[in-house]
């Protein structure tokens, strides 16, 4: 997608200049973007795996990164509890019971895999956000599926294997107004 | 004041007549009151409404105070409010800031109109207010479109700017409501997620004529230059609509930590996704199911699936005075006021009732009346030192009903315990609030 979208830019851009065409409308004060400039901030990843960088990672390296940089507010082996701190457990898989969102859990609610590897590489550590190298990020939601029993403990989680965990919660969703999408 | 108002005023000689239940009285006289008392009603007639005006004035004598016999103090560059009025302030459920989010509620129940100061504006932060460097900050508009662009704060002070005044509420104002028992809260804990301000800034659509749209562009996604990066997916609809990118908060710039110095501004949608910190906006196909909304903001309901991109504020309203902590210290006349709004457009009617929902009168709209708005709403209501159970409901111009309880939980359920209050868990709870309201005066949740 990174790509084509840039093909897209480069064509119109030429087409633009041959035309001599102008953004007439308004004051035109946006300066231009290139694709490397944009790569530094470009952080979304979406469900279909658009977006993800290189790099891998496995539960058992994501279990030292975690002991290390997350287990102080997550709890060890993610269980939470952690005084002090609003950070719901990140292990679970009983089924939804009641609408509290306390029952909420990854592997009984969230949808899309690849929204851990996007929120933990936006959001995480929480006193140190994006420190973490990409391949921390990987073995880290490697740790977090396997905890889940959502992959194995061998498993290697990379651009290519992520996007195909299917979470089991996938289809416990509906659109509450289609019209406004 | 309508002309048909001084019209009834003016003619209105009769006694204030009921028009519900339990002491609700006809806005129209009320409206024209000062007319009406100085004309066929004496003194003895107010005394005997308020039930304290006929008493002869004894507590002092009129005479000169301290401050009107010197010059009072130095004008400041920022004024802030009396000393007297310290009270008047947002509470905070995290106020250490520790991990996770912290919230600061709007004192509905200690102010009036429908504006809300920015110091009071309601806040719910992910990751603490950023001191962002204006000169420094930048928005990026990319992905799906024709021609990518970055924008200073400077470039987009430029632009043609847009000014409205609308509602931002938290996906979880209110949430605590999904009790199944009635909670011992004030209006500021159970609605305090909830604010009204007049924004100015540049259209979003006004960006998007510029760095045109890839007609395969659906959505987009917004994000902060916050610790959090959070970051929201929205239907690229809204983007031609209304959505704006806020630089001005009633007149100034914006809060810190509501966003300075800009943000996203959706109006009527989820507070959540007014993306504070604006840095970068990019078109997509499809949502990114970042963790606010594959998550969060994604409500569950009693068969166990969940609300996807909820996406509105439906309409709602509360009475915020009497409302729990203002207790009512005698028999007599009141004003029943309180707010009312919704995420679809105007508010086209409000009522209220005294006794629980047996009857219902309809309330006075302040004007203007605007969409995606705060609207005030107002009834007169003689108190004759009874039980009442007071309640407001709201209708909108889409013809959008604000449930009773009783219908909201038909469809999305009560929690089996009563869960704290100032913690936000459930989402989207715009049912109808009953404050009861006790022989002694006192002012408490309640439900009927």
């Amino acid at each position: 997608m990174f790509t084509h979208s840039w093909l897209i830019t480069a064509v119109w851009l030429a087409s633009c200049l041959a035309a001599g065409a102008a953004f007439a409308e308004g004051p035109n004060l946006g300066k231009p973007l290139d694709a490397a400039a944009i790569a530094a901030w470009d952080i979304s990843i979406e469900p279909d795996g658009a977006g993800l960088p290189p790099g891998e990672g496995t539960p058992a390296q994501g279990a030292r990164i975690f002991a290390d940089k997350c287990a102080q507010c997550h709890g060890p082996d993610g269980k939470g509890g952690v005084a002090g701190v609003f950070s719901a457990p990140l292990v679970g898989s009983d089924p939804i019971t009641d609408i509290a969102a306390s029952m909420k859990r990854i592997a009984n609610f969230w949808p899309y895999s690849t929204t851990l590897f996007d929120y933990i590489r936006r959001s995480m550590p929480w006193q140190q956000p994006m420190t973490l190298a990409n391949d921390e990020v990987y073995a880290l939601t490697a740790y977090i599926l396997a905890l889940n029993k959502l992959i194995a403990e061998n498993d290697t989680i990379n651009a290519q294997t992520l996007p195909k965990v299917r979470m089991p919660n996938r289809d416990g969703f509906i659109v509450r107004f289609p019209d406004a999408m | 004041m309508t002309s048909s108002d001084h019209r009834r005023g003016r003619t209105n000689s009769s006694p204030i007549e009921a028009v519900a239940g339990n002491g609700l009285l006809n806005r129209r006289a009320l409206l024209g009151r000062g007319v009406v008392l100085a004309g066929a009603m004496g003194a003895a007639r107010l005394g005997s409404l308020t039930g304290a005006a006929a008493e002869p004035l004894k507590d002092a004598p009129l005479t000169e105070a301290p401050w009107s016999l010197e010059p009072g103090a130095t004008i400041e560059p920022y004024e802030r409010p009396s000393r007297f009025e310290k009270n008047v302030v947002r509470t905070l459920n995290n106020p250490n800031g520790q991990p996770g989010a912290q919230g600061a509620r709007t004192p509905h129940h200690l102010m009036n109109g429908a504006i809300t100061p920015n110091g009071l504006h309601f806040v719910v932060s992910h990751g603490g207010a950023p001191d962002i460097d204006p000169d420094k900050h930048r928005l990026a508009v990319h992905g799906l479109v024709k021609r990518p662009l970055v924008f200073t704060l400077d470039a987009l002070a430029r632009y043609p700017m847009t000014t409205r005044v609308t509602f931002l509420e938290c996906g979880g104002n209110s949430g605590p409501l999904f009790s199944p028992q009635p909670l011992d809260a004030n209006v500021q804990a159970l609605h305090g997620l909830a604010s009204c301000a007049e924004w100015t800034g540049v259209k979003l659509s006004t960006l998007l004529e510029e760095t045109g749209i890839d007609p395969k562009a659906k959505w987009f996604i917004a994000e902060g230059a916050d610790a959090p990066h959070l970051a929201r997916s929205v239907p690229l609809k809204k983007a031609l609509d209304d959505a704006m990118i806020a630089l001005y908060q009633n007149g100034e710039r914006l809060m810190p930590a509501n966003g300075y110095p800009m943000r996203l501004l959706l109006p009527g949608y989820e507070g959540n996704m007014n993306t504070k910190y604006l840095r970068r906006i990019k078109l997509v196909e499809g949502p990114a199911m970042s963790f606010w909304e594959a998550k969060t903001y994604a409500p569950i309901l009693p068969n166990g699936k969940a609300y996807q991109f909820y996406l509105l504020q439906e309409v709602k309203s509360f009475i915020t005075q009497p409302s729990p902590g203002l207790t009512l210290k005698e028999p007599g006349l009141y004003e029943i006021s309180g707010i009312a709004y919704s995420g679809t457009g105007r508010i086209s009617k409000v009522m209220v009732s005294a006794d629980g929902g047996r009857s219902w009168a309809e309330a006075a709209l302040a004007e203007p009346v605007l969409s995606k708005a705060f609207t005030r709403f107002r009834m007169p209501w003689r108190w004759e030192g009874g039980a009442a159970i007071l309640q407001s409901r709201a209708w909108d111009e889409a013809g959008n009903v604000q449930p009773t309880r009783a219908q909201f939980v038909a469809q999305r359920g009560e929690l089996k315990s009563v869960p704290p209050v100032t913690v936000v868990l459930n989402h989207h709870f715009n049912a109808v609030t009953s404050w009861g309201v006790a022989s002694s005066g006192e002012v408490k949740h309640v439900y009927t």
